[in-house]
């Protein structure tokens, strides 16, 4: 198992100061030195990318704050990775303006742009040992042999990998092999990092470990993240905000808080956690809650959206916000009767598969330590859930 | 469970082959270079003082050095071409590069007569051109031997080199770009080191054919130019099998040795150690 990153600021070397460098451009200067804000803040501006006239990015406007992590979520073909490419340069838009720290870099070709990258597969060069791809940045930016190999040695302890400097990549375990490309992209100190679903190789608990690094070596750095990712509970543990993103458009941007309390629409409320649907028809508005008739029970849900009287709409709940009543019911919750279909035990809560007389499926989960009597299959009950907890999508 | 006896019984039908038909005529050969009439080791201490043979050996290897660089110089380009161009126009450029390996280098070889002679088409040319006021000599020279072993060689250079290019992951050619090297440090430190094995392989097949090539040298080539495989073929006209077992023992232990010291190389140790991996 790999030892935890250490991440102490005060290990990391005098990168700042301009006279051991000496950068090849004036971006790699503004990057290395001078500036007081160290992380470098992104603009997307109704990007576009079209493959043989198929949209895998179509309008994309995004801004990423300066030092912020942003996470850019969704599945595969959702065009997050492409976007990411466009920033690194990878991807020329064929429409739209990418701005990092207010001006267009368009014209600029990848290895002008000084943003630190970490791929999928990590894209260690194989030919090369775990100080010289660390080392190969510094290499293209001119600094000397002896400032190379201490800056190295730095950021290898960095990632808690002394001693590993002679090791080739296929020596490495999985994690190394990450540790070594989180190190090689950060070494020349960028003031932004991209990420391309860095831990997607990895086993859960070294990836839950690598996770909580990551996410200190933010807040250490103090450099902007742009990370991509497929895995909804990774993004929601390790950003400061997610850009939600489906069919080449972001769907929605917001805290994970915001994300998992208030989806703006069904496939959020999807893609984000579990969520149960329930088709409503809205009666009216009563104190920002709106009355609802669901099968012929009046519910109340937040009124995020206003829609008419008498228009459809689906209702989404979180399965841990349901519980069953057991005679303790406060006016603002919601109650529903259901029918217990069948019973799943998973370690931390029991998962309860219900439906509705009117059909309707349900997830509700209760906590293993809960009080709450244990339901079995077949039998009828009342679920309640919290007003406010129920959103429309 | 599989015996361990089938992988021995799959190879054997090879092995008798190889026994049969070539184990047993190189040995014979060697029997011969030592044993005919009477057994003697005077035909190879003569070598060494045999001014033919010592010219013919330096003509050989002389030409393969130049046919080796002039393949790997004129291929490496292909090469990257192949591997960088979309699948269709790859698959275009990759049957150029074979159409010449399918046709028989017999063939070849009296194409490069016909282009090469004293009437030849580039002669006629250059004549009608008015660049020149009599026709070159081109044909049967040491040029000649070399335009035409290149083009014959080529795609054991382009091939082996354009499929190691292939196999490099583009994700590193980005991350190279992304880390800041411009496209030629890409190339030069990223691309050409991970392109040795194939470049190595490259050499060492056509260098290996090189050294034994015949038909076009003897078609193409002067009578000063000659080559070894050329001098034993010379030898056995001759009936002087003796010499030309010595020769062909001769040929066998240079290539050997080369492939010995090659061997030695850090860069084709890691291509032969990949290769038993």
């Amino acid at each position: 198992m790999d030892p935890g990153l250490n991440l102490r600021l005060s290990s990391w070397p005098a990168l700042r100061r301009p006279s051991v460098v000496a950068p090849v451009s004036g971006d790699a200067r503004r990057a290395v030195g001078g500036d007081k804000t160290r992380g470098a803040s992104v603009a997307l501006c109704g990007i576009e990318k079209h493959y043989d006239s198929v949209g895998a990015v179509r309008g994309v406007s995004l801004d990423v704050r300066s030092g912020e992590f942003l996470t850019l979520l969704g599945p595969s073909g959702s065009g997050k990775t492409t976007t990411l490419m466009m920033i690194a340069g990878f991807e020329t838009p064929n429409a739209g303006d990418i701005a990092i720290d207010g001006s267009s870099v368009l014209a600029l070709p990848p290895y002008k742009r000084n943003i630190g990258m970490v791929f999928q597969n990590y894209a260690l060069f194989p030919h090369l040992t775990a100080a010289d791809n660390i080392g190969f940045p510094l290499k293209q930016r001119g600094i000397d042999r002896a400032t190379r190999t201490r800056l190295v040695a730095a950021s290898l302890e960095r990632v808690h990998l002394s001693g590993y400097e002679r090791r080739y990549p296929r020596q490495l375990s999985g994690g190394q092999q990450q540790r070594v490309a989180l190190a090689r992209a950060i070494v020349f100190h960028p003031r932004l990092l991209l990420m391309d679903e860095p831990l997607g190789a990895l086993d859960k608990q070294l990836r839950e470990n690598l996770q909580l690094e990551m996410r200190r070596l933010h807040a250490d750095l103090g450099i902007t993240f742009i990370y991509v990712t497929h895995d909804q509970e990774e993004a929601l543990t390790m950003s400061d905000r997610v850009a939600v993103m489906n069919e080449g458009v972001v769907v929605q941007v917001g805290t994970p808080e915001d994300l998992y309390d208030r989806p703006c629409n069904r496939f959020v409320a999807a893609f984000i956690g579990e969520s149960n649907f329930l088709s409503a028809v809205v009666r009216g508005i009563e104190r920002n809650m709106l009355i609802l008739d669901c099968a012929g029970t009046t519910i109340r849900a937040m009124a995020l959206q206003t829609p008419t009287a008498g228009e459809g709409v689906t209702l989404a709940i979180r399965p841990e916000r349901l519980r069953f009543a057991d005679g303790t019911a406060s006016m603002a919750e919601n109650r529903i009767a259901i029918t217990v279909t069948d019973m799943v035990f998973a370690g931390d809560c029991c998962r309860y598969l219900c439906h509705t007389d009117s059909g309707a499926s349900l997830v509700l989960k209760q906590p293993s330590g809960s009080t709450g009597r244990r339901r079995h299959p077949g039998e009828r009950a009342d679920i309640l859930w919290p007003a406010g907890d129920a959103v429309i999508v | 469970m599989p015996s361990r006896v089938t992988p021995i019984l799959l190879v054997v039908p090879l092995t008798l082959y190889m026994l049969a038909f070539y184990a047993l005529p190189v040995a014979s050969m060697l029997l011969r270079s030592i044993a005919d009439p009477s057994w003697t080791v005077e035909n190879y201490l003569r070598l060494a003082h045999d001014s033919v043979f010592l010219a013919v050996s330096w003509n050989t290897l002389r030409t393969a050095l130049v046919v080796t660089l002039g393949t790997l110089l004129l291929g490496y380009p292909v090469a990257l071409a192949l591997s960088r161009l979309r699948h269709g126009a790859a698959a275009v450029v990759l049957a150029i590069v074979l159409l010449p390996f399918w046709t028989s280098v017999l063939v070849r070889s009296y194409a490069w007569m016909v282009l090469l002679g004293r009437r030849g088409l580039i002669n006629e040319l250059l004549l009608s051109a008015g660049l020149i006021d009599s026709p070159l000599r081109l044909l049967n020279t040491p040029l000649a031997v070399h335009v035409a072993m290149i083009h014959i060689l080529l795609p054991y250079m382009i091939l082996p080199i354009a499929s190691v290019l292939r196999q490099i992951d583009r994700a590193l050619l980005r991350a190279a770009a992304g880390l800041g090297a411009s496209p030629r440090r890409v190339f030069s430190q990223v691309v050409l080191p991970l392109s040795v094995p194939g470049v190595v392989a490259g050499i060492l097949l056509v260098f290996v054919l090189s050294l034994g090539f015949y038909i076009t040298p003897a078609l193409v080539g002067g009578p000063r130019d000659l080559m070894l495989s050329m001098l034993i073929a010379q030898q056995v006209d001759l009936l002087n099998w003796p010499y030309a077992a010595c020769l062909s023992v001769a040929l066998l232990a240079m290539t050997l040795l080369l492939i010995l010291v090659l061997q030695r190389l850090p860069a084709v140790r890691a291509v032969l150690r990949a290769a038993t991996q």
